[in-house]
């Protein structure tokens, strides 16, 4: 037996400079098995396993570490949000400007080609004498050149502080994640989703905790100081209802959700109107100008012709995994899986993928070309598990 | 009846010239959930050391070799609607297929039980 096809978009090289999470101990005490990622050594899934990693995550509630990502701050000199807030669009396609405190938004940076370089979370900060701040998370594997791309195309007087040294990143993800965290505060509970606070969970530990995630599910991510993240998890770690949850069951939770993985179903070869995400580029946004990748973002808009990021449900139970062929019903490629493998929580195969224009509406029947063989499938709507989150009463 | 295993972690069980294949519970154990298996065609032919099956888990999709030549003979149909049986009995029920081996000498190479374990307990 040999491994012959990744179906979760983890390495089995071996680095000796890989770095660890303020976690990482803790991982290992849970039994983890850890592998590389994003020049991380991270945990892929403990002994629950992926499957019941997974269920777990959607019926009652998991710990995900996600401290690789990247967080900084971004001020201006001059102390208004204001200059911040244009600085920062000179590089995104979302409205910033119009952020109100503890407000969150999705958005990308893109390349001067319109092609996506990383997708980040941007917040303005809640508390009063932060407002004036805008506080971003970014992806791990990005997060250098990232940081690299800001310091070139902010302009003087806007400062970026890059937080890695001093902030970990955990998040608490499921139906249970409220009623956990609403007893280290109860504030919490009136959060709606994509905003955020600042408040003291208890025992000292001042975080900053947003209700988004990567899950579909509602609940948190918790952005705290290193030296208290420890004590914040063996505190959630002492409800029944919180597991440590792997990238194994990230991915598929991630994946069930229709959300796009970076480096997989969106990297510097798409847009973002061919990864489907123009909800997150306001009207007044695509006009072709105003953004680094502005031109790319109006073309493919008026140019019907460009692929498409789909859902694909294969009928039958065989996964396909990333960069399988996708054909139409004469043979003919039209596009390739990007994100593909099993969803628990559907109980069959799932997948996303990009596929020519003409084939891009629900229901449209595919092929899927699996270790030689076409199997049919469909084109359908994304996500594959329904969103639970939280938009108030 | 004997048993024997590969270093790729199939085994056979062998009963005159008839072997039942599968995966190693240590196998099992490392691939992690299953979630599909896609078995051979009954009276396909195989030789030592081919491609006769893919184990798919939540993780990754994996070849299962052929521990030696033969002619499938049956396969374990149970495994379309229930692959998790591999992870509850990789040894037992969760076979894959049976075959006619063409030349018992190629099961010289294999391991017994106990060097299999010794081989699982090195990696």
């Amino acid at each position: 037996m040999a491994h012959i096809a990744a179906g979760l978009p983890f390495g089995d090289v071996r680095v000796t400079d890989l770095k660890r999470t303020k976690l990482f101990d803790k991982h290992v005490a849970a039994g983890a098995k850890m592998v590389p990622f994003a020049g991380y050594e991270m945990p892929v899934q403990y002994p629950l396993g992926v499957l019941n990693e997974h269920k777990h995550t959607r019926e009652h509630c998991g710990l995900f570490d996600v401290s690789h990502m990247g967080q900084c701050f971004i001020s201006a000199d001059d102390g208004t949000f204001e200059t911040v807030a244009k600085a920062l669009e000179k590089i995104v396609p979302a409205d910033v400007q119009s952020l109100e405190p503890g407000q969150q938004r999705y958005s990308q940076f893109l390349n001067a080609e319109g092609g996506i370089l990383d997708d980040l979370m941007i917040a303005r900060l809640g508390i009063e004498k932060a407002q004036r701040m805008l506080y971003l998370v970014v992806n791990a594997g990005c997060k250098d050149a990232d940081y690299d791309h800001m310091a070139a195309n902010l302009p003087e007087g806007v400062n970026l502080r890059v937080m890695d040294d001093s902030l970990s990143l955990i998040a608490l993800q499921g139906p249970k994640a409220v009623d956990v965290l609403a007893t280290f505060h109860p504030d919490v509970k009136d959060l709606v989703f994509m905003t955020g606070i600042s408040l003291d969970l208890g025992d000292g530990i001042w975080a900053r905790v947003t209700r988004a995630g990567y899950t579909g599910e509602d609940g948190y991510e918790i952005s705290v100081k290193h030296e208290w993240v420890e004590a914040l998890v063996d505190k959630l770690l002492a409800y029944d209802e919180v597991e440590l949850i792997g990238l194994g069951a990230r991915d598929s939770l991630r994946l069930e959700a229709g959300l796009c993985l970076y480096g997989h179903d969106i990297d510097t070869t798409v847009s973002p109107i061919e990864a489907g995400l123009f909800w997150s580029i306001p009207k007044h946004r695509r006009a072709g100008e105003g953004y680094i990748g502005a031109a790319r973002v109006k073309s493919d808009l008026d140019d019907k012709s460009t692929k498409r990021l789909v859902g694909i449900l294969p009928e039958g139970r065989a996964p396909a995994r990333e960069h399988t062929e996708i054909q139409d019903m004469d043979g003919n490629t039209i596009g390739e899986i990007t994100s593909g493998g099993f969803g628990p929580t559907v109980g069959g195969p799932v997948a996303m993928g990009y596929v020519a224009r003409p084939f891009v509406k629900t229901g449209t029947d595919i092929q899927l070309i699996v270790r030689g063989k076409a199997r049919p499938a469909k084109v359908v709507k994304l996500p594959f598990a329904p969103h639970n989150y939280y938009r108030g009463t | 009846m004997s048993i024997y295993f590969t270093e790729d972690h199939e085994w056979i069980a062998v009963d005159g010239d008839i072997g039942t294949v599968g995966i190693s519970p240590y196998a099992a154990g490392q691939l992690g959930d299953v979630v599909f298996v896609e078995l051979p065609d009954v009276e396909a032919e195989f030789d030592k050391g081919d491609e006769a099956a893919v184990v798919e888990s939540v993780k990754a999709a994996s070849e299962v070799y052929a521990p030696v030549g033969g002619e499938v003979t049956e396969v374990n149909g149970k495994l379309e609607d229930a692959p998790e049986t591999v992870n509850a009995s990789a040894d037992g029920d969760g076979w894959f297929y049976k075959m006619k081996i063409a030349d018992t000498s190629e099961l010289e190479g294999l391991m017994n039980a106990e060097a299999y374990k010794a081989y699982c307990d090195g990696l």
